[in-house]
């Protein structure tokens, strides 16, 4: 067994409005072993993405208020960290990947710009810093990368705009990689082409992955672990293959029968049937 | 490291526009604005010449504040083109003296008030909470005073020099900007890519002047032109008062009130100067709304 890269336990965060405290996150348990994959599932306003940016304290706080429990990277306490420290965690150990990749990349620069931005911040080091941007352009996939890395995002597709988000959070060798929703911005041929990306790279670099997705169908083969959220609370939690086998809570049975097969009879989509709720 | 002269691709990436570039293209596009444009630079190269002449006193048809009384108030001539005044001395001289004045007045003015506007502004807009609460309250509070009357007494104070009608006109009028600049900044603030950049480990500084306040540059431009003139108003405005720069150093204002009293007699006392400031407005507010469709992306789609 490797050493545990990420611990988090009892996490409460609660955001303060003008209707009183909300806790989206309550008492969360998870962890995360060095170059394990975790794949967080729920529905929109879970709590799956306050985690996930809990993590490196990206929270506007306030509203946000992290109420009880802690975060252990490496073994360090994540929440006791001053800014100065959290610096050094984020992009360098912790990088993310955001949903949209046409709002995540400035307007303002090009690619080559705003990936050297990401090496020269926590790899001084580097001395060839284009040819190190071709490098990651070309371990993403993208073609031409010399020629690529001068263009401006909007000239970019999206698929390639989300490679070059993953380019650029790569770029800094983290060992956690967190990628909230991914795809959800991409059409349904790009975003295979990306998890394919990332299951690759994964492998390649042996480093952590956190995917959050509401999409359940996508998590199988690319992550190990799933944790299922519904309304801040992590209701199932254990081996991706054993859950999607034998889902054990109410709530993951009735997201696996929304996914849509092809050829199946069904005339209308399924949606999440929240009776059980009633019975608890 | 790739240097720009010998890498063939990065050659042809010039053809790649920037956003920069993009706009200036769309402004040429628009023949108002550039008429406006070319008024400006116009303006700016005889502030130019004229304010160096006024170390050497080579640059005019005749020295602007040479009198002689025996063609005092003669109406617009080939000799002079505007005409004389009281003193008879030449009006056409004294206008383009004059717009060393303005100009210099509007320019300094408004970077003074452009600076404070955005440093207040990007402050309080990036971190807001109870930062933004006081600054917002004291914004509010200096909108209160009635402006002129502000800039009138703080000059009748402190004595009408030139340095002090700027820094007055620059010190009053930077609570437009800094709401402007405070209120982009909330917005970019929360933009995915100052997220994305802070995600990766970017310091205060970084996010600030890297990532938000290029994309906030285009509206702050745009208000810096279209304030200018406003600028130049209020020192033709103090002039005309007598509060302004005094005489005999020419200003616009200054020559419509030595105009005044001969109103009825010699009106290319009181027409010519009138003119000249009104162009020089109207073209700054023509340039700098040019300038603000060029920077709307959007109306490129039509």
């Amino acid at each position: 067994m490797s050493a545990s890269l990420l611990e988090i336990r009892n996490l409460s965060i609660k955001f303060r409005t003008e209707n009183g405290p909300t806790e989206a996150v309550k008492n969360v348990s998870l962890s995360l072993k060095e170059g394990g994959s975790l794949a967080i599932v729920g529905e929109s306003g879970s709590g799956k993405s306050v985690t996930a940016l809990a993590l490196t304290r990206l929270l506007a706080s306030p509203p946000a208020e992290y109420a009880s429990g802690s975060i252990l990277f490496k073994g360090q306490d994540v929440l006791g960290m001053n800014l100065e420290q959290l610096r050094k965690i984020r992009g360098k150990e912790i990088a993310y990947v955001f949903q949209e990749p046409s709002t995540s990349l400035n307007p303002v620069y090009t690619v080559r710009n705003q990936i050297a931005e990401a090496i020269k911040l926590h790899r001084p080091d580097v001395k060839n810093v284009d040819a190190e941007i071709v490098r990651w352009l070309n371990t993403v996939g993208i073609r031409d990368p010399e020629k690529r890395m001068l263009d401006y995002p909007h000239q970019l597709s999206g698929g390639m705009q989300q490679r070059v988000m993953i380019a650029m959070a790569l770029s800094c060798e983290p060992s956690l990689l967190v990628a909230d929703e991914p795809t959800t911005a991409l059409d349904v041929t790009i975003q295979a082409q990306i998890l394919a990306e990332l299951k690759r790279l994964r492998t390649e670099f042996n480093m952590g992955l956190i995917l959050i997705t509401h999409n359940i169908a996508i998590i199988q083969g690319l992550c190990d672990r799933i944790a299922v959220m519904f309304r801040g609370e992590v209701v199932e939690y254990g081996d991706t293959t054993s859950v999607l086998r034998s889902p054990q809570h109410e709530y993951t049975k009735a997201l696996m029968t929304c996914v849509p097969r092809l050829g199946s009879k069904e005339k209308r989509l399924k949606t999440i049937d929240y009776s059980w709720l009633a019975t608890k | 490291m790739i240097t720009d002269t010998d890498n063939p691709v990065l050659q042809e990436a010039q053809l790649i526009e920037s956003p920069a570039r993009g706009v200036w293209r769309r402004f040429l596009r628009n023949k108002v604005g550039v008429v406006a444009g070319i008024f400006i630079v116009l303006f700016f190269l005889t502030a130019l010449a004229t304010g160096l002449g006024s170390l050497g006193g080579i640059y005019y048809p005749y020295n602007p504040n040479t009198t002689s009384l025996e063609i005092k108030l003669q109406p617009p001539s080939l000799a002079h083109w505007a005409g004389t005044d009281n003193l008879g001395r030449d009006v056409f001289s004294r206008l383009l003296n004059g717009s060393y004045i303005s100009l210099t007045v509007g320019f300094v003015a408004v970077s003074v008030s452009l600076l404070l506007g955005v440093v207040v502004g990007a402050i309080s807009g990036f971190f807001g909470g109870w930062v933004d609460n006081i600054i917002m309250r004291v914004v509010d509070a200096i909108l209160c005073f009635p402006t002129f009357f502000l800039i009138l007494t703080a000059v009748a104070l402190l004595g009408p020099s030139i340095i002090n009608i700027i820094v007055v006109i620059g010190l009053v009028s930077w609570t437009g900007t800094a709401r402007l600049v405070r209120a982009e900044f909330l917005t970019l603030r929360e933009a995915e890519y100052v997220r994305a950049a802070r995600s990766l480990g970017a310091k205060a500084p970084a996010l600030v002047f890297r990532h938000i306040l290029p994309n906030a540059l285009a509206p702050i431009i745009v208000t810096a032109v279209i304030s200018i003139p406003g600028a130049i108003l209020t020192e033709a405005s103090l002039s005309f008062l007598g509060f302004g720069v005094q005489p005999p150093q020419a200003t616009w204002g200054n020559i419509i009130t030595d105009g005044k009293t001969y109103l009825l007699d010699a009106w290319w006392l009181i027409v010519f100067p009138g003119a000249t400031i009104f162009v020089a407005a109207l073209s700054f507010y023509l340039a700098g709304d040019a300038l603000r469709q060029a920077a709307e992306t959007r109306s490129e789609r039509k």
